[in-house]
């Protein structure tokens, strides 16, 4: 990929354009999608612009071969991407499980739609959040991101690539329409600023039989197709040479366990995460837009000398269980905002009710993101 | 005494002791008429990546071929290799696969492929049945035919895969049976050097499943109803639909000359670098 790619400078941009952008600059090589509102800007983007650079993006029959088809290239050494909005997700999701069983890294962007269902497509809700976790079948982890911004998601698209290459895994970048449809001020860096990681690959020459492509906690090399390995890749439950076997349960169970470790061993290098709550008795944690107004909210707050403070997770999956365990030890309440009924605040709950008493405030209406207001009403109420 | 090693062996990945198919099972012949087409090519199995699905057929290359093998998920094996002809253009793409992968829950991807006239072969080995969970009936399961689904027989038309996909635009289409597995290599070989979508459907007979519930349990003897039915194309073409009820037309439908997507696609590239220079 060719760095005058990287068109650097200071833009008024859409979310979604911003994410094409952070794609192309990741290196992105290959797409494919299926038309969706509200995501369509993406691929318009990269259909336009893959091609100048040397790639392609294809429209697919459907969402389903849109990430068969990614997978397939990723497997060939490409950088990946595909787009869509909740029901291409849920049309993606036995795909994404494979992609997950064997390693391939690849990026997911999910701009959220009201739902469920066909729902509203326009509006912008955080409805996916834990299907991205939880939508195929079995026990897996999975790396999501939460911009809240089109600077963010370019920087996070980016992010999303090298985690992707790094840890040989589906990334999600769980954005939505707000998001992806704003207009703002998107910095694009010059090329040489970009971080790019590449997936390792088995030296050239390396013997086939003797490579170990797969479940290795800290990452297996990617014997990626073309290069001589006569790779065998299978999801269904294999050793770490790729060998099928659906006989032996403790292999099932290494199958299982090894491609979550992968994940759960890294977290702390994968977890992002904004705090703002030194001295804060109520802390505001939430995520995407939803943390814009949640600041707002916190700084009004202080304005009028109550001390609260914001926690947001920038990363959701892996849960960032013990950055949320950290702020609960040192506030006196938590107030979970979500654009939704409360998809992460269990899991919020969970990490921080063992030190602090946890609420949730969901918007007044779904796809209305919490009025700053309200908020402050809201952290008057629970101060008491 | 010098060992005795079978000329296509060294296709075949070495860690793998003993096949998994069932006694009797078409996929073997099928499976050796595909390496003899690679061989008498004079190309090696580096020349090639292939994908699969998920039932019987799948299990032909995966994990039989030494060679890079995507065994995916049950009918999007298409759909993946058109993703890893994108990314190695260079390299042979082949689907070996069933008709319940290809031709049911993945018919949209076979037919938009052919559309396409995507770069690569597809093997569709019909045997009518899904053997694989114990003998359900398919799209391509004569009417009548009593599975473990259709228990009072099947009350539903079954599928001709190579016209729909002759329909959907594929540059080479044929169709053969297990007992022509000379034709069959011909097929394939042409089918590899095709610039275009390859598609060769061959039935294949499943004695445990569909002969089970059919009343022929027997291999041979189901080989043996292949070959009394079988008839040439130009001969089907005299004769009336009535006639050709209980036919197999074998042979090469199709064998044309049309735009082939990669070659499409490189041509879309210089011009959008063309312009944006």
């Amino acid at each position: 990929m060719k760095s005058e790619t990287v068109p650097a400078g200071r833009y008024f941009m859409m979310g979604n354009e911003a994410c094409a952008e952070g794609a192309l600059a990741a290196g992105c090589e290959f797409s494919a999608g299926y038309p969706i509102t509200p995501a369509t800007e993406i691929a318009n983007r990269l259909a336009e612009k893959l091609p100048q650079a040397g790639g392609v993006f294809l429209q697919m029959e459907d969402e389903i071969s849109s990430i068969a088809a990614v997978i397939g290239a990723s497997w060939t050494g490409k950088k990946v991407m595909t787009m869509t909005s909740g029901p291409g997700i849920s049309l993606m999701l036995e795909n994404i499980g494979f992609a997950v069983g064997v390693e391939t890294p690849c990026v997911i962007v999910n701009v959220q739609r009201g739902a469920p269902s066909t729902g509203m497509p326009t509006v912008g809700v955080q409805g996916d959040v834990v299907q991205a976790k939880r939508g195929s079948h079995g026990d897996y982890e999975i790396i999501a991101l939460s911009p809240s911004s089109p600077q963010e998601m370019f920087d996070h698209t980016v992010i999303a690539f090298n985690y992707a290459e790094k840890y040989r895994t589906p990334v999600f970048i769980l954005s939505d329409s707000f998001v992806g449809h704003m207009r703002e001020e998107v910095i694009i860096p010059e090329a040489v600023r970009i971080e790019r990681v590449y997936r390792k690959i088995p030296p050239k020459g390396s013997d086939p039989e003797a490579i170990k492509g797969f479940l290795d906690e800290n990452v297996a090399p990617m014997p990626v197709f073309g290069r001589g390995f006569k790779t065998h890749v299978t999801s269904s439950c294999h050793d770490e040479t790729g060998k099928r076997n659906l006989i032996d349960v403790s292999s099932l169970d290494m199958y299982v366990r090894r491609l979550s470790n992968k994940i759960l061993t890294h977290k702390e290098e994968i977890t992002i995460v904004e705090r703002d709550y030194e001295g804060a008795e109520v802390v505001l944690v939430s995520y995407g837009p939803v943390a814009r107004a949640a600041a707002a909210a916190a700084r009004r707050a202080r304005q009028a000398g109550i001390p609260a403070g914001t926690l947001r997770l920038v990363t959701l999956w892996p849960f960032p269980d013990q950055e949320v365990e950290r702020m609960a030890r040192k506030a006196k309440r938590v107030v979970v905002l979500e654009n939704n009924l409360g998809q992460m605040y269990p899991y919020i709950k969970a990490a921080a009710a063992p030190f602090t008493k946890v609420s949730f405030l969901p918007p007044r209406l779904i796809g209305q993101i919490q009025d700053p207001e309200d908020i402050v009403a809201e952290i008057e109420e629970v101060l008491g | 005494m010098s060992e005795i090693i079978h000329p296509l062996h060294r296709f075949i990945r070495p860690s793998v002791a003993a096949t998994t198919n069932c006694p009797g099972c078409g996929n073997g012949i099928v499976a050796q008429s595909i390496l003899r087409a690679i061989d008498e090519l004079g190309m090696e199995m580096d020349d090639f990546v292939f994908a699969s699905g998920i039932g019987c057929a799948a299990w032909i290359p995966s994990p039989f071929f030494d060679a890079d093998v995507l065994h995916s998920i049950h009918g999007r094996p298409v759909a993946f290799a058109l993703g890893i002809k994108m990314g190695l253009p260079e390299k042979k793409v082949m689907v070996v696969s069933g008709d319940g992968d290809l031709a049911a829950i993945g018919g949209n991807h076979l037919i938009h492929n052919a559309r396409r006239n995507v770069d690569m072969t597809v093997i569709c080995v019909n045997n009518r049945i899904y053997g694989m969970t114990g003998g359900q009936a398919g799209p391509t399961t004569p009417p009548g035919i009593k599975t473990t689904t259709t228990p009072y027989g099947s009350f539903e038309n079954d599928f001709d895969i190579s016209r729909l996909v002759i329909g959907a635009g594929a540059s080479f289409v044929a169709r053969w049976t297990t007992v022509h597995p000379r034709q069959m290599t011909r097929s394939i070989k042409k089918a590899i050097t095709k610039k275009g979508f390859g598609f060769i459907e061959v039935y294949s007979q499943c004695p445990i499943q569909f002969g089970r519930k059919s009343g022929i349990s027997s291999s041979v003897h189901m080989m043996e109803d292949y070959r009394k039915r079988s008839i040439g194309i130009e001969k089907a073409a005299r004769l009336t639909d009535e006639e050709l009820k209980e036919k197999i037309v074998v042979g090469e439908f199709v064998d044309s000359e049309k735009p082939e997507m990669v070659e499409e696609i490189e041509r879309m590239k210089a011009r959008a670098m063309e312009r944006h220079r």
